[in-house]
């Protein structure tokens, strides 16, 4: 469980997030709000890519950033800016060497990752040469091949088609991992367990998706 | 492009370990300068050769390494036999022939993983506070980003012509160098978040 004491984060002078509180223990989160409301900065929390100016993130208790970049996947909404190496196989195992997990580890678990994803034809291709579909689908793959215990995805869908959008959706909803979801995209977040509404660096509106998304509908009509 | 470069197999040449390659690239480069005259580059262009048909390589494949730099031999040789005469700008050329090749040998046969491995390995007993890992990851990503801003580069070209902007630098540049940094700095985070220290 993931949990969120006096959270502020201040860049600048301003305050992008504002002394946030709250646990987080349900499966299947979804983060809504306006552009340049703070929610991209709220799920830069969950694995420390940000680190809060003042309060703390913790993971099942534990504060430290090692941690929960150990535990805590995230995978951008550009997956161009995620792929580090010009091959794909070579991309999943990336992670995998920082783990210093052994040779035989890593081939077994990009093996394994592969195959559960059908991606065993892109497994020598060039990263730069794959659409955007597949690339969404590698940078995924290389989050989930470090098996962590929650993977927080940042607008996964703004680049997909109407067919990668979907099969994007169903690949989600088979994860076993805690996923947090920040998106514009509402349909996603239809059956999660819970909803945050985040505007100006507070969440002001948390709940069940039906209820903040229909709050959230209405706001944004006014 | 050196990304594109890379054919799979399985060969003497693709098994060799990449910091072997490394190593004895160096030696026949700097050999060739070391020792100059047609003896050296017959010798280093045989084993080029040999190289390439150990790692099942065609013409084509020398063709294509060589293709990006076949205005800068050009030049050379013009200015070569403008100042001195046709044998020995053949000789140059040839030199830088041989050099391209045997650069391109490795390349063809060695994945960007395998190559940050030899970097990895040859800095294996540089001092401390060489910050090894960090070198060798910056290798790949020159590799893996130079795609990636050719993309921007052809995309901001396209939305400055789309505006009536067709030959302006400045236009061209700003929004590039935007994007890159912008690309750098989530990059520096994506990596962050897959555990590197």
């Amino acid at each position: 469980m993931i949990e969120f004491t006096d959270v502020s984060v201040v860049k600048n002078g301003r305050a992008i997030l504002k002394d946030i509180s709250l646990c987080l223990p349900e499966r299947r989160i979804g983060i809504i709000g306006r552009n340049g409301s703070g929610k991209s900065t709220f799920a830069r929390l969950f694995n420390g890519i940000e680190t809060p100016t003042a309060g703390k993130v913790s993971l099942n208790g534990a504060a430290e950033r090692k941690t929960l970049r150990h535990h805590v996947g995230f995978v951008f909404q550009n997956p161009d800016n995620q792929i580090v190496y010009p091959i794909v196989s070579e991309d999943l195992s990336f992670g995998l060497k920082n783990l210093k997990l052994s040779r035989e580890e890593t081939k077994e678990r990009l093996d394994e990752v592969l195959q559960r994803f059908g991606l065993e034809h892109l497994r020598d291709r060039l990263t730069h040469q794959l659409s955007g579909g597949e690339k969404q689908m590698v940078a995924l793959a290389g989050v989930l091949v470090m098996k962590p215990r929650m993977i927080v995805f940042d607008e996964p869908t703004t680049l997909l088609d109407l067919w990668n959008k979907r099969k994007f959706m169903a690949t989600l909803n088979t994860l076993e991992q805690h996923v947090v979801v920040v998106s514009h995209d509402l349909d996603l977040l239809g059956d999660f367990d819970r909803v945050l509404h985040i505007e100006d660096g507070s969440i002001i509106d948390d709940g069940t998706p039906e209820r903040v998304v229909a709050n959230y509908i209405r706001s944004s009509q006014c | 492009m050196l990304t594109d470069l890379y054919v799979f197999g399985d060969s003497p040449a693709h098994r060799a370990r990449p910091v072997v390659k490394i190593v004895a690239l160096v030696i026949l480069c700097t050999s060739l300068f070391i020792f100059e005259g047609w003896p050296s580059v017959a010798i280093a262009g045989g084993l080029v050769i040999c190289g390439f048909a150990l790692a099942g390589l065609n013409p084509r494949h020398a063709f294509i390494s060589l293709r990006p730099a076949l205005w800068i031999l050009a030049a050379i040789f013009v200015v070569q036999a403008f100042l001195t005469d046709v044998i020995f700008a053949s000789f140059v050329v040839l030199r830088f022939v041989v050099l391209i090749l045997a650069a391109a040998l490795v390349t063809l046969t060695t994945k960007t993983s395998e190559f940050v491995e030899g970097i990895q390995t040859a800095l294996k007993h540089a001092p401390s506070w060489v910050p090894k890992d960090q070198i060798a990851l910056a290798v790949s990503l020159c590799l893996r980003f130079i795609p990636l801003v050719r993309t921007v580069l052809h995309e901001v070209r396209q939305a400055q012509r789309a505006r009536g902007l067709d030959r302006n630098l400045t236009a061209l540049l700003v929004p590039l160098v935007v994007r890159t940094l912008k690309t750098a700095d989530e990059v520096s985070q994506a990596i962050y978040s897959r555990s590197f220290d």
